[in-house]
């Protein structure tokens, strides 16, 4: 049994077998196998070789035609050293004597052959490291790409081990069997975390090397609760997680009880609570977990999901289904927010030195306007279908804002020449997540119809931490006196505009800040479904004036430990259980 | 790895042995073995093969090398 503490970011407690994932560019740890996994890893290999020979032909097939005979060359050596025995058959060896997996073994033999040729005095021939190096590259590409499609297709309820699950890896599990999920790195921002509190499994992160001591199919507790995984667990700790699991289902039971009650507060003041999604099918659960409306429909999935761009008719269907599902509740869908994430990066031909601060979100979209006009007129072609709402992304100046506008009259204009029904009144807002933005809100106001602060990139750029990076991600900080006078700012000019406002970033979704946000007039809470038993329980607890009382007493504050200790002892009079 | 592929166009084993500082020996067959062999510049090779193809191939690999590369060898097969 080994007890490995890190950082719990979505809760909940899960006994289940571990399953792990392996990332490219990343050491591979010596991973043994069962027995009775022997053949499977064998044919694991041998299909990833097949698979590595026809990209090479197919690669070969046009390269020869455009460049040098050179290149044709080099090919044929990578075709040749894959089909070459001596490579194949230690392999093979390695892992049926050994009893590891197909990568563990791929990876000790080409670097043995790496290291020889390394040894080798003629120039020419040491450079050929390069291309054992790259076959290597190749065939374990290859094998990841059988594991990530197996975990589309799962049968037994496992939890995920990752170095840090990519967008593109999230986007392809198979949500029935996926429990939890464990990672060496990332933090309370990162995506395994947003993944996990939306899908409502537990989640721990930081766990610095969980992936090299964890093999698939170990037992394994993931204590999202206290950030604590446990490998192997002994007959004590299995006990012991049951109940805590059993007293996490009487609590669960407990707050769905409120799901048909309405967010109202004790002296009948009415908010609205809604949820962030990511996929159509979200819908269900989300309405069934409370939610009036989709507050952020996350479009990125629609281009994480699949190899190429989304069609216009992709996110159609997408857009189409939501607004069934909703049956004519509201429905926000916020354009493409890429960039700025290892995706897009390892994709990008020059990877960005800031990209934070680089081509994001709808600067991209400005950049890519064929590819923003498809989603402006799928958005709109479901217009009819339901109550839609379209939100743009990371404005920073008002330039950008009209800009977007301008591109989205296009093609209304478009969609009218063509005859295509449309509605022509739908709300249009924006993402109050830039500081620029977040700083001038009255001039924003008179341009839009509604306000959404997304929290947490407004954390990221007024208090400058990056939220992954684990060294400073303790800095990172909804509390701080900065953000919250942002915060209340966007909210005051949001209501003298008379215009709504909504908060959709993580703060939106913790009970710690329900009456805060409250307090400052908040009316529109928009959060994982999983987290909105606990905001309306805050809310009925509580009457407006005690939450206004709160908030401008929190506004008096200079410290973001003042603000959390005193927002804490605030909540537990009301909500005792809630921390 | 012209070597390579004409090697394994027979159903022999072809075997490379190099006379350098030391002797090395191949696999004829393996574009891996072969570029760790074919570091040793100017060395006498000797080409062997077993199998029903033995002496063809032997004939055609001999022929290749002093076509292409000139150098010093001796022929064996068996």
């Amino acid at each position: 049994m080994e007890i490995k503490k890190g950082i719990g970011v979505s809760p909940g407690v899960v006994i289940s077998t571990a399953l792990v994932l392996d990332a490219e560019d990343l050491a591979i740890p010596r991973r043994h196998v069962d027995d009775a996994e022997v053949d499977r890893e064998v044919d694991r290999f041998h299909t990833a070789v097949q698979r590595s020979l026809a990209e090479l032909a197919t690669l070969r097939a046009t390269m020869t035609e455009k460049y040098s005979k050179e290149i044709g060359g080099i090919l044929d050596f990578h075709i040749s050293m894959l089909k070459d025995r001596t490579i194949a058959q230690p392999v093979v060896n390695t892992i049926r004597e050994q009893k590891v997996t197909a990568e563990y073994a791929v990876s000790v033999i080409l670097r043995r052959y790496a290291s020889n040729f390394l040894a080798m005095t003629d120039r020419y021939l040491s450079d050929r490291v390069k291309d054992v190096y790259d076959i290597e590259r190749r065939i374990l590409h290859n094998l990841v790409g059988q594991r990530q499609e197996s975990l589309a297709h799962l049968t037994n309820n496992v939890v995920v081990i990752a170095h840090d699950l990519l967008p593109s890896q999230t986007a392809a599990l198979d949500r029935e069997h996926v429990r939890g999920f464990a990672t060496d790195v990332g933090g309370r921002t990162s995506h395994t975390a947003i993944v996990a509190r939306a899908l409502g499994i537990p989640a721990v992160v930081g766990l610095g090397n969980i992936t090299t001591e964890v093999s698939s199919g170990d037992p394994i507790i993931i204590d999202g609760n206290r950030g604590v995984v446990i490998i192997n667990p002994d007959d004590e700790q299995l006990a012991e997680h049951r109940e805590y699991e059993r007293r996490q289902k009487v609590l669960e039971i407990e707050l769905k009880e409120l799901v048909n009650l309405p967010a109202v507060t004790l002296d009948g003041h009415r908010v609205s609570l809604q949820a962030n999604i990511e996929f159509p099918n979200e819908v269900d659960s989300a309405i069934a977990g409370g939610a009036e409306a989709i507050g952020l429909y996350r479009t990125e999935f629609l281009y994480l999901a699949a190899e190429q761009e989304p069609t216009e008719e992709d996110h159609f269907r997408a857009y189409a289904e939501s607004l069934t599902r909703l049956k004519g509740r509201p429905l926000v869908i916020r354009t493409l927010d890429l960039g700025a994430d290892k995706y897009t990066q390892s994709k990008a031909a020059v990877p960005e030195r800031n990209p934070f601060l680089g081509d994001r979100s709808i600067r991209m979209c400005l950049h890519d306007i064929p590819m923003f006009k498809r989603q402006l007129r799928a958005i709109m072609r479901s217009s009819v279908l339901g109550d839609v709402r379209v939100m743009f992304p990371m404005i920073s100046t008002l330039m950008e804002l009209r800009q977007a506008k301008m591109i989205l009259n296009d093609v209304l204009e478009e969609l009218e020449d063509e005859g295509q029904p449309f509605r022509r009144d739908i709300p249009i807002g924006m993402m109050v997540e830039v500081p620029s933005a977040a700083l001038m809100p009255t001039q924003f106001a008179r341009e839009v119809n509604f306000f959404s602060i997304g929290t947490n990139d407004l954390v990221q750029y007024t208090l400058a931490v990056d939220r992954t990076n684990e060294k400073v991600a303790g800095l990172f900080c909804p509390a701080h006196p900065a953000i919250l006078i942002l915060v209340r700012d966007v909210i005051r000019a949001a209501q003298r505009n008379q215009i709504s406002v909504s908060v959709c970033g993580e703060m939106a979704g913790e009970p710690l800040y329900t009456l805060l946000l409250l307090g400052l007039g908040l009316t529109v809470f928009s959060m994982n479904a999983p987290d909105i038993g606990e905001v309306k329980k805050v809310i009925r607890s509580t009457t407006l004036e005690h939450a206004r009382h709160v908030a401008r007493k929190v506004m008096s504050f200079d410290s973001e430990r003042q603000v959390m200790h005193f927002l804490r002892e605030e909540t537990r009079k009301i909500v005792p259980e809630a921390f | 790895m012209q070597f390579v592929d004409l090697a394994n166009r027979f159903k022999s084993n072809v075997r490379v042995i190099a006379y350098g500082n030391t002797v090395q020996e191949a696999d004829g067959k393996s574009v891996m073995q072969m570029i760790i062999l074919a570091a040793v510049e100017g060395t006498r090779l000797r080409i062997a093969a077993d199998g029903e193809d033995a002496q063809a191939a032997v004939n055609e690999l001999t022929d290749l090398v002093k076509s292409g590369f000139g150098e010093e060898m001796s022929e064996h097969g068996n």
